[in-house]
C-alpha cells in the first residue's frame, strides 16, 4: 500500500512519460546488468563442463560437483582436502579484511582531519591531489608501486642508504608490495564516504564533550567514531569486496609463490575454459564476501540503509 | 551543590589577526551572580564566553576563575560548564547517558550515574524520560537536558549561549522564569549571552552591554535601563527617542539642551558623564517613549515639544503614538490603555511634557542601528 503512494508520487512529480523512462532504466540496470549475468553464473556453477555437442542433452544435469571440486580436489572419493585452492581462498579473505582494517586505520585520522578543518582551503585542495593519481590507469600504478617497492627501488634505495637495512628487503615475495597495493587500489572508497559524515558532525558536539571533561580519545570513542560508524561501514563494505574480488593488482604485484582467488577463478575461465569450475569458485567468494560483510554489520550494529547514508 | 565563584576579566584583548574582537574588557563578576552579556550580533560577546570556558586564550589580559589565572588551562579542565546556542546534545546517546556524560569521563559507575541524571531529571521536570533518545524530546525539553548536562559536572560557573534563541516566544519567556529559579535553586554563577534585551533584563542581576568589542556599561538592569551611560546603550536597551542638539547650559547634575527641531529641553545629565560636559558639546537626549504624557490642555508647562501625530498603533496594553520627530525616526509616545477610543487623529499636533527624571543628556555619539 505504501509503496504504491510512493510510485503515484513518483509520476506526479516527474510525469508519466520521465516517470515511465526513470523506472524502466533503473528496472533495466537492475534486472539485465545485475540479476540476469548471476543468475546466468549461479546456473553454470551447477553443470558439467560438457563439449558443445552435448549441451542441453542427456548428460547435462544439475550438479554440485564443482563446489565439490573446491572443498576436495579431483579426489572422487572425498578423502583428502583441496588444501591449496582452500588455503588461497582463506588467504584471500584474510588478506582483505587486514587491508580493510589497514585502510580503515589510514582514512580515519585524514577524514577527521579534512572533515573538521572547516575553512581552510589546504582541505580542498588536499582532496584535489589525493584524487589526481587516479586518473591514472590502475595497472599502470600497480606496476608504478612494483618499481617502488623493487629491489633497486626508492624504499629499499632510501632504506640502505640510512643505514636500516644492508641489503634489499624482497618486499614482494613478502607481499608487503601486494597489501600496499590493495590498500592503496581502493583508499578513496574508505576516505570519501568517512569524511562524508565526519563533515556532517557539529563541531559544536566536540567542543561539548570537550567542555564536559572528556579527553581526545574520549571524544573519537564516544562522538565521532560513533557519528562516523555508517561511513566507516560503507567504505569498509567497498574496500573489503573490492580487495577480496580484485585481480589486476595482485597479479601484478603478488609474490610468486602467492595466488589470490580471484586467480584461480581467472584461471577457471580463460586457461582451463572450464566457465562451470570458474563459476563455481565465483559464487563461493561471493557469498563468502555477503555473510562476512552482514556478519560484521551485524557484531558493530550498523543497519543496511546507514550504509547508503 | 558548588556555592558561587567569582569571575573576572582583567585587561582582556582577544584578537584574530588584525581584527579585535573584544578591546580591553574588565569585568567582575561576582559570585553567584546571574551575568549578562549583552549586544548585537558580532559585538564579541560569544568571543568573551570562549575564553571563560577555554577553547580560546585571550591574546592580552587574564582570566580569573575563583581567583586562579586560567592561563594555559584547556575547556576540559576548568570548573565551567557551557550550554551551546544548539545545545549540542549527544544525538547517539539516550538522555540519562547525555546528562551523566561528565561523570562518565570521571570513570564513575553507569548505576552511580543513572541514579545522578535521574535526580537532575527529576529537578528539571523531566522524570522518567531517561531512555530516551534527545531526537524524542521537544524544543523545551532538550533545553532543560541541556541544563542538567552542564549542571551535572557540578561547575562553578554556568556559562550559556543564547540557548534560549530557538525556542517560541511563549516557550522562551517561560524558560526565562525557570533559568532564573534553577539559578537560584543551584546558588552558582550563571554567564548569559543574549542579544535579547528582555532575557538580560528580566533575568540579571547584573549586565554588560557590549558594542563592537567593547564593553560600554556594567550595571543592573536597571541601572542600564535609566542611566545608560553612553547613546549606543540608551538606544540598544529599550526603546529610546533621540534629540540631537548643543548644551546650552548646565547646572548641576542638569543640563539644558538647545534641540535642533525640538526647541529648548531639560534633563539629568546621565550618572555615567557627568563632570565631562561643558556648554557648546554637541550632545542628545534620550526620552523614553514612557516617559512622554500628553500636557494636559495644551498648556506649555515648559519642558514641553510640539509635533504632528503620524500614526497610532494599537498593542492592547499601551497605545503607541508616533510624531514627526526630530531626525529620520519618529517621535514614540506610550500611553497605557485607560479605556480611550484613540489618542488623536493623523495630523494633529501634540504637546507632549517630557519627565525629567526617567530622561537622560549624554555627549553625542553613535546608535544602536536597527
Amino acid at each position: 500500500m505504501k509503496r504504491k503512494l510512493i510510485f503515484a508520487d513518483f509520476f506526479r512529480n516527474n510525469g508519466a512519460l520521465m516517470g515511465s523512462i526513470l523506472i524502466g532504466l533503473v528496472a533495466f540496470w537492475l534486472i539485465v546488468l545485475v540479476i540476469l549475468p548471476q543468475i546466468s553464473m549461479l546456473d553454470y556453477s551447477f553443470r558439467f563442463n560438457l563439449p558443445p555437442a552435448e549441451q542441453g542433452g542427456p548428460k547435462d544435469v544439475y550438479t554440485l560437483s564443482n563446489y565439490q571440486h573446491l572443498i576436495y580436489g579431483s579426489d572422487e572419493t572425498h578423502q583428502s582436502f583441496n588444501t591449496i585452492d582452500l588455503m588461497v581462498f582463506l588467504r584471500t579473505i584474510v588478506a582483505a579484511i587486514m587491508v580493510t582494517i589497514f585502510d580503515i586505520i589510514l582514512c580515519y585520522p585524514l577524514a577527521y582531519f579534512l572533515g573538521q578543518a572547516r575553512g581552510m582551503g589546504m582541505a580542498r585542495l588536499l582532496v584535489v591531489l589525493l584524487i589526481i593519481p587516479y586518473w591514472v590507469n590502475e595497472i599502470l600504478r600497480a606496476f608504478a608501486l612494483r618499481i617502488i617497492f623493487g629491489d633497486g627501488g626508492l624504499i629499499n634505495e632510501a632504506l640502505m642508504l640510512l643505514h636500516l637495512t644492508s641489503e634489499p628487503i624482497d618486499f614482494i615475495r613478502h607481499d608487503i608490495a601486494l597489501y600496499a597495493g590493495l590498500g592503496y587500489a581502493y583508499i578513496l572508497l574508505m576516505l570519501f564516504p568517512m569524511y562524508n559524515v565526519i563533515e556532517s558532525l557539529d563541531r559544536n558536539q566536540i567542543e561539548a564533550a570537550r567542555d564536559l571533561g572528556a579527553s581526545w580519545t574520549r571524544i573519537h570513542r564516544r562522538i565521532v567514531i560513533p557519528h562516523a560508524k555508517p561511513g566507516i561501514a560503507s567504505g569498509s563494505t567497498m574496500v573489503f569486496m573490492l580487495s577480496a574480488g580484485a585481480l589486476a593488482t595482485p597479479q601484478i604485484l603478488g609474490g610468486p609463490s602467492s595466488l589470490w582467488f580471484t586467480q584461480l577463478v581467472y584461471q577457471w575461465f580463460n586457461n582451463s575454459l572450464n566457465w562451470q569450475q570458474g563459476a563455481a569458485y565465483a559464487i563461493v567468494l561471493l557469498v563468502a564476501t555477503i555473510t562476512i560483510v552482514m556478519t560484521i554489520m551485524k557484531i558493530f550494529r550498523v543497519n543496511m540503509g546507514d550504509i547508503g547514508k | 551543590m558548588s556555592t558561587g565563584v567569582a569571575v573576572d576579566l582583567e585587561n582582556v584583548w582577544i584578537k584574530f589577526g588584525d581584527f579585535v574582537a573584544v578591546r580591553e574588557a574588565n569585568v567582575n563578576i561576582k559570585g553567584g551572580d546571574f551575568f549578562s552579556f549583552l549586544g548585537p550580533s558580532g559585538c564579541g560577546k560569544t568571543t568573551i564566553l570562549r575564553a571563560i570556558s577555554g577553547f580560546l586564550d585571550p591574546s592580552e589580559g587574564h582570566v580569573r576563575i575563583g581567583g586562579r589565572d586560567m592561563a594555559g588551562i584547556g575547556p576540559n579542565k576548568r570548573p565551567t560548564a557551557l550550554i551551546f546556542q544548539n545545545l549540542a546534545l549527544f544525538p547517539l546517546m539516550k538522555i540519562w547517558e547525555n546528562i551523566s556524560f561528565s561523570m562518565e569521563v570521571r570513570g564513575a559507575s553507569a548505576a552511580e550515574r543513572r541514579k545522578r541524571a535521574d535526580e537532575l531529571l527529576d529537578m528539571v521536570a523531566l522524570g522518567g524520560q531517561g531512555d530516551k533518545l534527545p531526537s524524542e524530546l521537544s524544543g523545551g525539553q532538550k533545553q532543560r537536558v541541556a541544563i542538567a548536562r552542564a549542571l551535572c559536572a557540578n561547575p562553578d560557573v554556568l556559562l550559556l549561549d543564547e540557548p534560549l534563541s530557538a525556542l517560541d516566544l511563549k516557550l522562551r519567556q517561560h524558560m526565562r522564569t525557570e533559568l532564573r529559579e534553577i539559578q537560584q535553586r543551584v546558588g552558582i554563577t550563571f554567564i548569559y549571552i543574549t542579544h535579547d534585551q528582555g532575557e538580560a533584563l528580566t533575568m540579571s542581576d547584573n549586565v554588560a552591554v557590549m558594542k563592537a568589542g567593547v564593553i560600554d556599561q556594567i550595571g543592573s538592569g536597571k541601572e542600564i535601563y535609566d542611566a545608560p551611560a553612553t547613546p549606543f546603550v540608551a538606544s540598544f536597551v529599550g526603546e529610546n527617542n533621540v534629540f540631537r542638539g548643543k548644551i546650552r547650559s548646565i547646572d548641576g547634575t542638569r543640563a539644558t539642551i538647545e534641540t535642533n527641531r525640538s526647541g529648548v529641553l531639560t534633563a539629568e545629565i546621565t550618572p555615567a558623564q557627568r563632570g565631562k560636559m561643558a556648554v557648546g558639546d554637541a550632545a542628545m537626549l534620550f526620552v523614553r517613549p514612557e516617559a512622554l504624557t500628553l500636557a494636559e490642555g495644551g498648556t506649555d508647562t515648559g519642558n514641553t515639544i510640539s509635533a504632528k501625530v503620524v500614526n497610532e498603533e494599537f498593542e492592547g496594553n499601551t497605545f503607541s503614538v508616533f510624531l514627526e520627530g526630530d531626525g529620520a525616526k519618529p517621535i514614540k509616545m506610550s500611553l497605557p490603555n485607560t479605556g480611550q477610543t484613540r489618542i488623536a487623529e493623523r495630523g494633529k499636533p501634540l504637546t507632549l511634557h517630557i519627565n525629567p527624571q526617567t530622561t537622560v543628556i549624554m555627549p553625542a555619539g553613535e546608535l544602536a542601528s536597527d
